[in-house]
């Protein structure tokens, strides 16, 4: 390391704290205020430190309705990103591997699924002629429907970066063609897929409208609505708040960190062909 | 069922209900923790009368993403057997008649306050909800403290508002706070100002629904509007208007930061919760009239509880909300939660330590003709945009002439899309 | 030797086709229907263009307009060149480069309601931490969030805030694709450094440019949650888009009229991106 480097280094890291650690000190800060002086929303230190109290407030605020969000938001995320990732990977694969006419209609409703917003009520007669509707069976599909199209993009770029002479020399090898996606292509696609899941597990962890609409009921619970415990109308208990914000931050942040390093190199390969 | 076991069970024996159905009732209430605990309270209570009854509580957000659940679970058949909701404008969007239980039967009815019945009514006369909380008051909190100080007294007109205004202002303290940070607090003194114009024309409500009377071309109307400018002009805002919360403006009122703030009365549910003493040194009285020979508050209904006309458990579902709207179910509440205002059910004692501004406001309701219904209680009609209009009027980005004009449009547009004839 | 078509069946499209068109494209194109009718959830009227023409009637609709177009421009925009900055800057090989690039990334993680309620603190007139540093060094700052002509830039700049770390998080992959042989022959070429990124990084991260606008153009353009979170499209309608302008028709319970408006936001995003993605695809056949 150059002396310029870590020059560099010291002074992106001084203005970095600035921009982006200050707003996370002042939600830490106030998530360990009391009621009062949290609702003053001053960039201060608290006068007693209540942290302890706070979290134990939050975790049992509604009868433990936090630890049941985890729990549910946790399926939602695990299934909906899995079912996203074998979709979303082999739709991508056949879209780059075969061309058609029936190319441009996929690409066309990939488009389609990225601008246009959903549609609620007419979702959710769907839903309901199905018998899916407030069932977490039913969440986890539309969290699927809604993040494939921004799956299947993904793929159909990053197979573009895998050689078709390796499929063809399994193909001859005498492999099926489930054999040759699931053998050969889904395991050079772990960039692709790493990526994705950090990316879509933050977007369905954190999403609050959609369970709000087809997942209503006390038990469906899901962790971006505990936040409405703290917040009303008339009041707002700042210091739970923003402890129950912190609290819900934590398990996208675990799956960050621990994909952190594999991400860049997912992205590199992918990038290539954008 | 024996209901003398019940009866000797608890102290809350004198239940109505002849029979009790087994069941698990479902309750969807909005997060505000003042109904949380009174719903807590009285299905606690309920439940421990009736053992085979269960509650699921389950609660939902307020404000504009409360409308929308409610809205969508009564339109695809899946509400709650219980759930509650506002009176009046409101209730009318919800198309009553096809999705809400007919409670004209019930037998609390004898003893809800008739004044309340008119906001739940469909308009084929049926009666579709009961009372769930205290009615509230949309006047204006103010420091006793620097009134006394100033030797100034309560106004029962415009002029003296302003008049004290100006000797607050120069005594150095804010004299009118407003927070339109919170930004549907810009509409209190605006909808508070009704009962002025209802005093001097008591067939507006019914005009303006028929579209014959409109709030840029009535003079006595158009005041409400040009009230909110005259203080934005004066120059009385608190420096941070539009950024505060209604955190800060209660805040701002119980530290004598500043003099005035118009406000829900029930507003000050939040200060107490941190400082019960806070409440000491504020009153509250209503929006001034231009003379002082009508002098009264506007008052808001409370919130109903409502049974969707589908709800599987409907008998069931109908004997709790009687229950709830006895004077026994008040009582559990004020046990609860306390009172920040009248209760509309006959029988049911306030209990004599009310909190300073809550105490200052029951006297409007004990004379006639001293209370007014707000707007939104005798009208479906009420435009959307209305808190975006107040706070443009409220820091002087638009006049009260032009922003009049906009509300009446904006009005135009609802009633169209209600249906409502003569538009 | 068998046929190539076998091994690429078409079977491979239908389990993720099947979910998109039941859940997603079927509810919600049908949905369009509504779009000529007044829609109460419970019965349909049919009205023809009125909740078009009454659309276009909103008032500030033409402001609301411009706004989005504003604030995607300037979200997407801004997203790509720090993005690419500081994808530059983290992949230089500097001092605490790997921490850097987390804390870069730390403000995605974030929920929507949170950040909203921060900045609201941050940015508050008098005492929120902007105006209070800014105080310090004899500024007197302006109302972030509550000057009519401000709110919106205000957002845009969280937006910014919150989204430059994906938008970084592809640059660095574009940038770690780009072979050093380039920068190699650039260097004997006797190009300076700036040289090398305008003639060298910037042509070759092309891909990565494009994901990051398309992506970000087509949420900016879609915006919503921060803006509502923030300051409701306020004070008054000065930071009004048009989402949130369909989102306050559904609220009101006009449901045709905010489907009226759903059609002619969908509308407006395929007539930006279309010929954009078709733009894009063509050079980089000419490349």
């Amino acid at each position: 390391m150059t002396r310029r480097q870590l020059m560099t280094g010291l002074l992106a890291t001084a203005i970095a704290s600035i921009i982006f650690l200050l707003p996370f000190i002042f939600i830490f800060v106030t998530a360990t205020k009391s009621s009062q002086e949290a609702s003053l929303l001053n960039f201060s230190l608290p006068g007693g430190w209540h942290l302890w109290d706070n979290f134990i407030k939050v975790l049992q605020a509604r009868n433990y309705m936090l630890l049941l969000a985890y729990l549910n938001s946790t399926i939602i995320t695990v299934c909906a990103v899995a079912i996203m990732v074998l979709c979303g990977a082999m739709i991508g694969y056949l879209l780059q591997r075969r061309s058609s006419r029936w190319n441009k209609i996929i690409y066309a409703m990939v488009m389609v699924g990225l601008i246009v917003p959903p549609a609620v009520v007419p979702t959710i007669w769907v839903l309901q002629g199905i018998g899916l509707f407030k069932t977490i069976h039913g969440m986890i599909l539309i969290q699927v429907a809604y993040g494939l199209p921004f799956s299947v993009l993904m793929y159909r770029n990053f197979v573009a970066a895998i050689p078709q002479d390796l499929d063809e020399a399994a193909i001859i090898d005498g492999a099926k063609p489930l054999q040759v996606f699931f053998k050969v292509i889904l395991p050079l696609l772990k960039p692709a897929t790493v990526t994705l899941i950090v990316v879509k597990s933050i977007a369905v962890f954190n999403d609050f409208t959609h369970p709000l609409y087809y997942l209503p009921g006390r038990e469906n619970v899901t962790v971006q609505l505990t936040l409405y415990n703290f917040q009303s109308q008339f009041e707002t208990q700042y210091n739970l708040l923003f402890m129950n914000i912190l609290l819900v931050t934590i398990p996208p942040l675990i799956v960050f960190i621990f994909f952190n390093r594999q991400i860049v190199a997912g992205m590199t390969a992918g990038a290539v062909k954008g | 069922m024996n209901r003398m076991i019940f009866g000797a069970f608890a102290g809350v024996g004198l239940l109505l209900a002849p029979t009790a159905n087994a069941a698990t009732l479902t309750v969807l209430v909005d997060s505000n923790t003042e109904s949380v605990n009174a719903m807590q309270a009285l299905t606690e209570a309920y439940s421990q009368a009736h053992p085979d009854v269960t509650f699921d509580l389950e609660t939902r957000p307020g404000g504009s993403e409360g409308d929308n659940i409610i809205k969508t679970r009564l339109a695809i058949g899946e509400m709650a057997d219980i759930f509650n909701y506002n009176a009046g404008s409101l209730f009318l969007n919800l198309k009553p008649i096809q999705t809400l239980a007919d409670l004209s039967d019930l037998p609390s009815q004898s003893t809800i306050k008739p004044v309340f019945k008119p906001g739940v009514t469909s308009v084929d006369g049926k009666v579709r909800g009961v009372p769930f909380g205290a009615a509230r008051g949309g006047g204006i909190f103010y420091n006793k403290k620097i009134y006394a100080d100033i030797g100034l007294q309560v106004p029962v007109t415009w002029q003296q508002f302003m008049e004290n205004n100006k000797k607050i202002k120069e005594a150095g303290f804010v004299p009118v706070v407003q927070t339109y940070g919170t930004s549907w607090t810009s509409q209190v003194l605006f909808l508070g100002d009704f009962f002025n114009i209802q005093a001097k024309q008591p067939d507006f409500a019914k005009l303006y629904t028929e579209n014959k009377a409109k709030y840029a071309t009535d003079p006595v109307a158009f005041r409400s509007f040009e009230k909110l400018e005259e203080i934005a002009k004066a120059d009385y805002l608190n420096k941070d208007y539009g950024a505060a919360t209604i955190d800060d403006g209660l805040r701002m009122i119980a530290d004598a930061k500043g003099a005035h703030y118009p406000m829900l009365s029930h507003g000050i549910r939040a200060l107490l919760k941190d400082d019960p003493k806070a409440a000491e040194s504020i009153g509250y009285f209503a929006v001034p009239g231009d003379d002082d020979e009508h002098n009264g508050l506007t008052a808001w209904l409370p919130p109903a509880l409502y049974v969707p006309a589908a709800s599987p458990n409907l008998e069931a579902a109908k004997q709790f909300v009687d229950w709830a709207a006895s004077v026994n179910g008040c009582e559990t509440m004020i046990k609860a939660i306390g009172a920040s205002g009248p209760y509309m059910i006959d029988g049911c004692a306030l209990p004599t330590n009310l909190p300073s501004p809550v105490a200052d406001m029951i006297p409007y309701f004990q004379t006639e003709g001293r209370t007014a219904p707000a707007l939104e209680f005798l009208s479906p009609v009420k435009g959307p945009a209305l808190e975006q209009i107040t706070v443009e009027i409220g820091s002087g980005i638009k006049t009260a002439k032009q922003g009049a004009a906009l509300y009446d449009a904006d009005v135009g547009k609802q009633a169209k899309q209600l249906g409502l004839p003569n538009w | 030797m068998r046929k190539p078509k076998s091994a690429y069946p078409y079977w491979f499209v239908l389990p993720g086709a099947v979910i998109f068109t039941v859940l997603f494209l079927a509810p919600t194109v049908a949905s369009f229907w509504f779009a000529f009718t007044r829609w109460d959830l419970y019965s349909a009227q049919f009205i023809g263009l009125d909740n078009f023409v009454q659309f276009f009637k909103e008032p500030f609709l033409v402001q609301g307009l411009w706004n989005t177009l504003i604030y995607a421009f300037l979200t997407s925009g801004t997203k790509s060149i720090f993005g690419l900055l500081l994808a530059v800057l983290l992949t230089s090989g500097i001092w605490a480069q790997g921490f850097l690039r987390t804390v870069v990334f730390f403000p995605v993680l974030v929920s929507t309601i949170g950040i909203g309620i921060t900045f609201a603190a941050l940015m508050h007139p008098t005492k929120g931490l902007i105006n209070v540093g800014l105080d310090q060094i004899g500024i007197a700052g302006p109302g972030w969030l509550t000057s009519a002509s401000l709110a919106l830039y205000s957002i845009a700049f969280v937006d910014l805030w919150k989204g430059v770390g994906l938008a970084t998080l592809i640059y660095i992959a574009g940038l770690s694709a780009i072979s050093p042989d380039y920068y190699e022959a650039a260097r004997i070429d006797g190009a300076t450094r700036l040289q090398q990124f305008w003639r060298v990084t910037v042509p070759l991260v092309r891909p990565a440019t494009v994901t990051v606008l398309t992506l970000s153009l087509i949420g900016g353009l879609r915006s919503f949650d921060l803006i509502w979170a923030m300051t409701k499209g306020g004070p008054g309608f000065s930071s009004d888009v048009l989402a949130s302008v369909v989102y306050k028709q559904y609220q009101s319970g006009f449901y045709g009229l905010s489907t009226a408006g759903n059609v002619i936001l969908f509308v407006l995003i395929a007539i930006i991106i279309v010929p954009m993605t078709y733009l894009f695809s063509r050079r980089e056949v000419h490349q």
